[in-house]
């Protein structure tokens, strides 16, 4: 009887467990499917171009996704508004990876043969879009990132391209500006040995500064995810640089300005556009404060294109666009200057056209893609002041 | 010597933040031989459970001592309930089968709880309101200590202390030790053992409620997976102290988290996870009833 009873117990236990799995199960892939933004994409093919979006919509990163997601939103709004593209509708099909690259490559081939998009856009970081591009390459769908910056990604394959600068050209941007604005002579470097975006900075900054005849007085390294950081900043604190240069992303950016200053550290950081989000100064506070980073654009620009730009994104979505979303929209409306140039809609002509951008008059700047299908672009510094994103200065490629 | 100082004391601040999670896997594996794998999801849900009450109380605006206090009560009662319930529906059908497959039950509800939570919170970090600032850093000299620090080393200590007394000196202590002992003849000697169990989960959640708001507090950045790498390595902690030792627990806490600082500091912050489970082979090993653990011998 006992055991007859414990039967029963267990196997309503285990339904319960598998009700429970389900319901995680299900939930997962509403969020993943599809957001179609016009009509039912299928019932519509023939007359629409689908375009492709892998990007990171929850996860650690999640405001790079968003941000792009609604960039590149704003971007296909417009151009359908305006009558699409050779008479034909956008359809954007966006998928999240949650922040990892195993989960873009899954999304980037779901794209390509189920919904068989015609372009991708994404990703923002560089260890997805790393993860993305072989795929995209293999199936010869033209794939252009917003604003991964490391080499290797366009280094991929003739179907991979980029509307932002390169981190060669990013890391020498704040070696120039912490020697030339900041007089930074010793300077410490902290990078997130898990992220291939964070190394190649480093390596490129650390290159440049000493080429300049500055010195870096200690290297240090985390992994992403960590929340500790105390034993590296106090190692660092021992050297005394006169600056930090942190090229991680936000999430552990905040943390590290904060545990800086618990330790009495008055140096400022110095970063990359992986600072750049909202998140950036509410984990960091009041800590943050006088961090310089390099960034894509400066939401000051008094350029009526750009101020245009933001004001009809602070319409729709109520913010004012940070620097991914600006890379969003100008991803979308290079890809769709290049559909429209490109004689038919074959991929090899998208290719081609895509290949031949010249002084695109983007929100974030003049774009030329150049022989390594990289943008040759100059960069701004930012300022963290209380709770805002100062503009400082441009530096010219 | 300044630096080494300085690394001290963070590491005896990240060994005690430790410790506060290490102390409920330890006293739940002492009365029940059960590793409670979802333990530091439990410690997830508290720091979110802070999250939600605070900003609903509006704690951020008028920081004290107080709201803190408050909110680890509510989260640490909210946590007691949430252990109840895991331990009822999960746990308690199992009481009679095999160990393995309570173990693998408790992966179970460890991943449930964790994919749940990336559901219900979304996965993106959220940041952990600010209910409480001490008036500035202390320093001494270049020496720096964040207040908040020294509080989590007192509050695992006192909570230590309090564990070591609840189970030595009270009824309830004693009724634990004998369910540990011998689940079978402690209902014999009339110990509701289903009842004792229940209130063991419960103080074990409680101790990870609070955990979770105070690392709310001083790292604020708070996700559903965060409770996986700190519940590991409380694990390793108490296998290190001799699991189902509350002592050791702490010991073996403060000892990693120690370690943990002196190899970034000093070394190669790569290894940092690495080391905890390197030291948890090494343990197995070589004493592996740990530091503090007395062998016991089953009985056939």
């Amino acid at each position: 009887m006992q055991v007859v009873r414990n039967m029963r117990r267990n196997v309503r236990f285990s339904a319960a467990v598998i009700f429970g799995v389900l319901a995680v199960a299900g939930g997962a892939c509403k969020k993943s499917a599809p957001t179609a933004d016009s009509k039912n994409p299928v019932t519509a093919a023939g007359d629409t171009i689908k375009i492709g979006e892998v990007g990171s919509m929850t996860g650690n990163e999640a405001t790079f996704g968003m941000s792009t997601h609604n960039g590149i939103e704003l971007a296909v709004k417009q151009v359908n508004a305006a009558g699409g593209v050779k008479g034909k509708q956008l359809v954007i099909f966006s998928l999240d990876d949650q922040g990892k690259p195993e989960e873009a490559a899954t999304a980037v081939t779901k794209l390509i043969t189920q919904n068989g998009v015609n372009a991708i856009l994404g990703e923002v970081a560089s260890s997805r879009s790393l993860a993305m591009a072989p795929i995209a390459q293999n199936y010869k769908i033209p794939m252009v990132t917003p604003s991964s910056t490391n080499p290797k990604v366009t280094e991929q394959g003739d179907y991979i391209f980029r509307v932002c600068f390169i981190d060669p050209f990013q890391g020498t941007v704040m070696a120039k500006f912490a020697h030339d604005a900041l007089h930074a002579k010793r300077v410490a470097v902290l990078r997130d040995v898990k992220n291939d975006y964070s190394i190649g900075l480093a390596n490129y900054f650390s290159e440049t500064f000493k080429k300049m005849g500055g010195e870096i007085v200690v290297d240090q390294s985390y992994s992403g995810g960590d929340i500790d950081f105390k034993a590296q900043l106090t190692s660092i604190r021992t050297k005394n640089p006169d600056a930090i240069f942190v090229p991680g992303y936000y999430t552990e950016v905040g943390l590290i300005g904060r545990q800086a200053k618990e330790l009495g550290i008055a140096a400022p950081l110095l970063g990359g556009d992986g600072w750049d989000s909202p998140k950036l100064k509410e984990i960091g506070g009041d800590a943050i404060n006088g961090s310089y980073f390099s960034n894509h654009y400066s939401s000051e620009n008094k350029d009526p294109q750009v101020q245009d730009f933001i004001a009809k994104f602070k319409a729709t979505y109520g913010v004012i666009p940070d620097g991914l979303a600006a890379m969003g929209y100008d991803a979308a409306m290079v890809l769709v200057d290049a559909m429209k140039r490109a004689p038919t809609l074959v991929s090899a002509d998208v290719r081609t056209a895509l290949a031949n951008t010249k002084d695109y008059p983007g929100v974030t700047g003049k774009i030329t893609i150049d022989q390594n299908r990289n943008a040759v672009k100059s960069a701004v510094v930012l300022k963290v002041a209380s709770g805002e994103f100062k503009y400082q200065t441009t530096i010219n490629p | 010597m300044l630096e080494f100082i300085q690394h001290l004391v963070n590491g005896l601040s990240l060994g005690a933040i430790y410790a506060l999670i290490a102390l409920g896997y330890t006293m739940v594996f002492g009365i029940l031989q059960l590793i409670n794998f979802a333990h530091g999801d439990v410690y997830m849900l508290g720091a979110f459970i802070g999250m939600y009450s605070s900003r609903y109380l509006k704690f951020a605006d008028n920081p004290s001592i107080g709201s803190l206090l408050i909110v680890m009560v509510i989260s640490m009662v909210g946590c007691a309930c949430i252990g109840f319930i895991i331990e009822k529906f999960a746990y308690r059908p199992l009481r009679r089968s095999p160990r393995i497959n309570v173990l693998i039950t408790a992966v179970g509800v460890s991943l449930f709880l964790e994919f749940s939570g990336q559901l219900l919170f979304g996965s993106d970090p959220k940041f952990f309101p600010q209910i409480f600032h001490p008036a500035g850093d202390w320093s001494i000299g270049e020496l720096r200590i964040n207040p908040l620090q020294v509080i989590v080393f007192f509050i695992s200590v006192t909570l230590m202390a309090v564990l070591q007394y609840i189970i030595f000196r009270t009824r309830l202590g004693r009724a634990m030790r004998a369910v540990s002992f011998n689940h079978d003849l402690a209902s014999l000697m009339g110990i509701p053992t289903n009842r004792v169990i229940s209130y063991t989960f419960m103080l074990g959640s409680a101790l990870a409620g609070a955990a979770g708001v105070l690392v709310g507090l001083i790292y604020p950045k708070i996700e559903p997976l965060m409770g996986v790498m700190p519940g590991l390595k409380a694990f390793v902690a108490a296998v290190l102290g001799g699991v189902g030792n509350v002592v050791g627990a702490v010991v073996g806490a403060v000892t990693l988290g120690l370690a943990e600082e002196f190899l970034v500091g000093y070394w190669a912050p790569t290894y940092r996870d690495a080391l905890a489970f390197a030291i948890l082979i090494l343990i197995l090993l070589f004493k592996p009833t740990g530091l503090f653990g007395s062998s016991r011998t089953e009985k056939v």
